[in-house]
């Protein structure tokens, strides 16, 4: 059986003789070798085999076929720590802080107060990694080498972030809410993994702190026992097993708001801008872009030229809402649309599916291409950034019809 | 060599932390003059599969800047001496091609 690689080199090849060049021209992203080398498939304790990015500190995605339902089971979500000394933390004598500079009144929280105290709210929303699919970035860029599975969708329960606020009562001088978990680096000199948000964006009605995540607690590897939940931003912002929220009168000053985490200024269609921690040339990554994956065909697939074919996939963005899935199977030359699936909220995935018909055998391309309420869709080239944010280029898959 | 001597009780912590994840102990770097170095300098915050993960497309530039990088910002303490060794193997074994 022919590896991946080597089939879709086998499959480039092929293509471009046959369409003159057009497939050439839009060559296969493939993950480093380095990367297919060094991934294997492990299964952390509570959790279903993931496809394991490093040990330790433990970075493990979803296989894409985990993805095809539109909730992500917490057994199969992905996990992405920074720090390797992450402690298992007992709920009873977990307890969250709240205050800061910009905050009138500090306070602690236990879980039983954070459930009961607040009104609890359900939401589904995505929570991807900013760095998903970084290992198909053309050309390639150090960090880890995600592929398409940093990341899943979840139905989150949880207090209003803004409803604690309103507790500690801001001051008009809040600029940001800044987030502490409980991990560690094994070394002192290590910058604390700490994040911060926009205010506004910590007032939105949608902001969380979550304690349950598809009717359980957090597993220990997504959270235990409460993280931020961010809907419509990317993970780094979803701060797990967060012990401190701070409000702030001055922008959070640290390597991971200041140096990492940014893309270049006026590249992507964002619309959220975080605006106290923006340079000359860069800002911090908010919202998440419009995207689609296949869940349900893997390259090399071979099917009947005498059967429908069905396509599966889920579509997502940062909060707009799905208005369109179109899929090709020409290259791109014609598009036609997919069936949406139910609407979980604006925040969710959107599950579609499409019939294919296969006319005669052969190699065939097949596309997918989500766009939102805003008008945007996903893009034919990558635009490229040195740290690999915001890969949501069209994905194609090649499948035989034999 | 006294390794506690040499990382103080940061290291021992992380040997501690690293039981967590035994499958690291799968990972096996290319044999070269400075594996051993590489092992001990680059392990105390993170498994060595971040070193294959990141193969191989990065030129000797980008693993310099890489190592620069976990001592500047991440706090690893690299002797300076160390350096020019750790990039010299990283290149090789791990560079582009």
């Amino acid at each position: 059986m022919p590896t991946r690689r080597s089939f879709l080199r086998t499959v480039a090849g092929g293509i471009a003789l046959a369409n003159a060049g057009v497939m050439a021209r839009r060559a296969r992203a493939e993950l480093p070798q380095g990367t297919v080398d060094s991934a294997v498939r492990d299964t952390l304790p509570g959790k279903q085999p993931l496809i394991k990015r490093s040990f330790r500190p433990p970075n493990y995605e979803s296989p894409v076929q985990y993805l095809d339902d539109v909730i992500t089971p917490n057994d199969r979500f992905f996990v992405r720590w920074h720090l390797s000394n992450i402690p298992h933390i007992d709920a009873d004598s977990w307890r969250l802080h709240v205050g800061g500079e910009a905050a009138e009144r500090g306070f602690e929280l236990t879980m039983d107060q954070l459930k009961h105290d607040f009104e609890p709210v359900e939401l589904v929303a995505v929570c991807q990694c900013a760095g998903n699919r970084r290992g198909f970035s053309e050309p390639h860029v150090p960090g880890v080498e995600w592929g398409y599975g940093a990341m899943g969708n979840a139905r989150w329960k949880g207090a209003r972030l803004k409803d604690i606020l309103a507790r500690a009562g801001l001051k008009k001088d809040a600029v940001e809410i800044a987030f502490n978990g409980s991990d560690r680096a094994p070394l002192e000199g290590t910058p604390v993994f700490a994040k911060s948000i926009p205010a506004w964006k910590a007032m939105d009605e949608n902001t969380l702190i979550a304690y349950e995540m598809n009717g359980a607690p957090l597993p220990h590897w997504n959270g235990f026992p409460a993280r931020i939940v961010v809907p419509g931003w990317t993970a780094t912002y979803w701060m797990k097993q967060v012990v401190s929220i701070r409000a702030l009168s001055q922008p959070l000053a640290s390597f991971w708001m200041n140096t990492a985490y940014r893309i270049p200024k006026g590249k992507f269609p964002i619309i959220d801008r975080f605006t106290s921690q923006e340079s000359e040339t860069t800002t911090p990554i908010t919202e998440i872009l419009v995207s689609s994956l296949m869940t349900n065909v893997g390259d090399g697939r071979r099917f009947a030229a005498d059967q429908p074919v069905l396509i599966k996939g889920i579509a997502w963005d940062g909060g707009y809402g799905i208005r369109a899935v179109d899929v090709s199977v020409d290259e791109g030359r014609s598009w036609q649309s997919a069936e949406l699936g139910e609407n979980h909220g604006k925040y969710s995935f959107r599950t579609w599916q499409f019939t294919y018909v296969p006319r005669a055998a052969g190699r065939v391309s097949v596309m997918a291409r989500a766009s939102n309420s805003q008008g945007t869709s996903q893009p034919s080239e990558l635009i490229f950034n040195g740290a690999g944010y915001h890969n949501n280029v069209v994905q194609t898959i090649v499948i035989d019809i034999v | 060599m006294n390794i506690k001597k040499r990382f103080g009780p940061a290291l021992l912590f992380s040997c501690l932390a690293m039981s967590a994840y035994g499958g690291e102990s799968s990972i096996q770097l290319a044999t070269g003059a400075q594996t051993a170095l590489v092992q001990l300098r680059c392990s105390t915050c993170h498994s060595l599969d971040y070193i294959v993960m990141n193969s191989s497309f990065l030129a000797r530039a980008a693993w310099d800047a890489e190592v620069r990088k976990m001592m500047k910002v991440m706090g690893a303490p690299i002797p300076e001496n160390d350096v020019a060794p750790i990039v010299d193997y990283l290149t090789q074994q791990y560079g582009t091609k």
